[in-house]
């Protein structure tokens, strides 16, 4: 019997549903811990990032839309995916990290986990960040947390796929959209989550994946008039990270600053709150 | 391509025979060579400030377009205050060519823009479908005019054209660019609904010959509507034309260009086909809505640097 001939994966780009190549045609080398050779990824032009903004942006209407019973099944529904993608993420996880298949696992386990806490959290955000307050007349007055729109997403570079996962999910709860460049030297993990994401109801747009370096795409989603939030978590280098933060004022996005982050530890609330607005609104009692 | 024109061209329109055999006579168009040719060119590209240039000449040809039954006053006269100043916080924003309009919301179209230099289109003859009497269309035409336009877009008939009776479409262009008196005329042919590119090329001539000033693709009621091949054998029977008469009819795709880069394309078109004798609002337009906040937004991105969004454009 003839020997198989390998069969190679394209690592592309997840922009509107879709899997593109970038744009500018260009790929880079991604290497194991060890330099050895992994994989050729999409590497990413601001061209993509625009495309990847138009596409987030026509999702918002539809994502923020929908019921947040429904964005919850949806988001818990990539878990159960993730789950059938487990050993694939594992040794992605392994290969990326340069860590034991043990240590790889438990990794994973964390980022399903946390997907699925995220997944939970829908259809309760409005009853812990919103309120009923008392005020002096007949009326009712409700605060409601409102999702801020296309959130722009540097995620972590180091933990490629939990510290992905623990930046990603909280946005797309309150019903944001995101454009998320993956990290540089990392980037299989995510690929293979935006496969999970493409086939898990999950619709096209909502989430947009790019792979590439920080300090190129970056610049061009800080200074977007079109992006609404920032995060800056996977910005490493402090005077980049300050050039974006300037750039992010130009249309006020609400930004996160780089934190050096546990990314084991209890998320808490404080990424469900840095991505919604509050609205409040006044109803006459009676009548 | 060389092409034998009767002389003179008049005689061709003397009878509805003699009106086929001409039309008919006219060679036939190769549809995958035009299609091959517009794709081709749709690749080029054009950058910085080449593209700028592009950018604002696209905006000087915009008839920018209202064409619904909800088309209310308040609509009008914004639409009006954006043609004059597509961006109000550019000055340098040049404004657009003209709107366009139904009849009945010209004279408050004219009200507004005054002596401003814009144009003011009028679709008439009762479009979209021009299906009624010459008699209607005629007065649809006349007041259109009356009110204050000083270009009409009439539609031809289609199931005359269609159904070989050219004479007809002949003499209702001809009847309606009388009745147009100092207005220009351009005549819809609606490609969308001519089948072949062989019917669009006829239908160019059929209309040329009648006394059209511009030749224009589609309501923008059909789909498809402007499509470039289609605009390609439009812009070669323009050529042709002159060649044959030495006057210049303009061209008009309208209906479904909707980015700054089916823009630019349109103009290669123009520039590698007619050449730059045509890149002015003259002699070419683009009917289009949603097209003039993407060349805003480009057009503010090659100003600032960074990518506009749609927040800082109007909401048509």
């Amino acid at each position: 019997m003839a020997d198989r001939l390998e069969v190679r994966k394209t690592y592309k780009l997840f922009i509107g549903g879709a899997f593109p190549r970038s744009e500018s045609g260009r790929s880079y080398e991604v290497t194991d811990t060890k330099g050895r050779f992994l994989a050729n990824a999409a590497h990413a032009s601001r061209k993509d990032a625009r495309d990847a903004v138009t596409a987030a942006r026509k999702a918002f209407g539809g994502w923020s839309g929908a019921t947040a019973y429904n964005r919850g099944q949806v988001l818990y529904r990539v878990a159960e995916v993730m789950e059938g993608r487990r050993a694939q993420f594992v040794a992605e996880v392994a290969a990326a990290e340069g860590v034991q298949n043990r240590r790889a696992e438990a990794v994973v386990d964390a980022a399903i986990d946390r997907w699925v806490w995220y997944a939970g959290w829908t259809d309760k955000l409005a009853q812990v960040l919103g309120s009923a307050n008392p005020v002096a007349g007949p009326f009712f007055n409700f605060s409601t947390p409102e999702p801020t729109g296309v959130v722009a997403v540097l995620a972590p570079q180091d933990s490629a796929l939990l510290g992905l996962v623990s930046v990603l999910a909280p946005v797309l709860v309150a019903g944001n959209t995101a454009v998320v460049l993956s990290s540089y030297a990392r980037p299989l993990p995510a690929v293979t989550l935006s496969e999970v994401l493409a086939t898990s109801d999950v619709p096209g747009g909502v989430v947009n994946i790019l792979t590439g370096a920080a300090a190129e795409v970056g610049p061009w989603l800080a200074s977007h008039l079109d992006v609404n939030a920032i995060d800056l978590s996977g910005v490493d280098d402090p005077d980049l990270a300050r050039e974006l933060e300037k750039a992010a004022a130009d249309n006020v996005k609400r930004v996160r600053r780089p934190a050096s982050e546990d990314w084991n530890a209890d998320p808490g609330m404080s990424r469900l709150r840095a991505w919604v607005e509050t609205k409040t609104v006044w109803h006459p009692i009676g009548v | 391509m060389t092409l034998t024109v009767p002389t003179p061209l008049a005689d061709a329109a003397t009878s509805d025979a003699a009106l086929r055999r001409f039309l008919h006579g006219l060679p036939g168009v190769d549809q995958v060579g035009a299609e091959g040719r517009a794709a081709n060119l749709a690749t080029r590209s054009i950058k910085t400030t080449a593209k700028a240039y592009a950018i604002d000449l696209a905006i000087r040809m915009i008839d920018l377009t209202t064409l619904e039954g909800a088309d209310t006053p308040g609509k009008v006269r914004s639409l009006c205050a954006k043609a004059v100043r597509p961006d109000p916080t550019d000055p340098s924003t040049p404004s657009v060519a003209a709107v366009c309009v139904y009849g009945d919301l010209v004279g408050l179209a004219r009200d507004y823009l005054g002596d401003s230099g814009l144009h003011i289109a009028a679709v008439a003859t009762a479009f979209p479908s021009g299906r009624a009497s010459l008699e209607v269309k005629l007065a649809d035409t006349r007041h259109a005019v009356a009110a204050g336009a000083d270009e009409i877009d009439m539609v031809i008939d289609r199931g005359a054209f269609l159904s070989g009776r050219y004479l007809q479409v002949y003499e209702e262009i001809a009847a309606v660019k009388d009745a147009c008196g100092e207005a220009h005329l351009k005549v819809i042919l609606e490609t969308g609904e001519l089948a072949t590119y062989d019917n669009v090329r006829r239908a160019s001539w059929l209309a040329m010959m009648a006394g059209a000033d511009f030749i224009k693709t589609s309501t923008g009621k059909i789909a498809p509507a402007a499509t470039l091949p289609v605009t390609l054998v439009m812009l070669e029977a323009v050529r042709d034309w002159r060649d044959a008469t030495g006057t210049l009819v303009g061209v008009k795709p309208a209906g479904g260009i909707r980015t700054t880069k089916d823009a630019l394309r349109y103009l290669v078109l123009v520039n590698e086909t007619v050449g730059i004798e045509w890149l002015t609002p003259d002699l070419f337009r683009i009917g289009a809505s949603s097209l003039l906040n993407d060349l805003l937004l480009q057009r503010q991105k090659l100003a600032s640097g960074h990518y506009s969004g749609a927040d800082y454009v109007t909401v048509d």
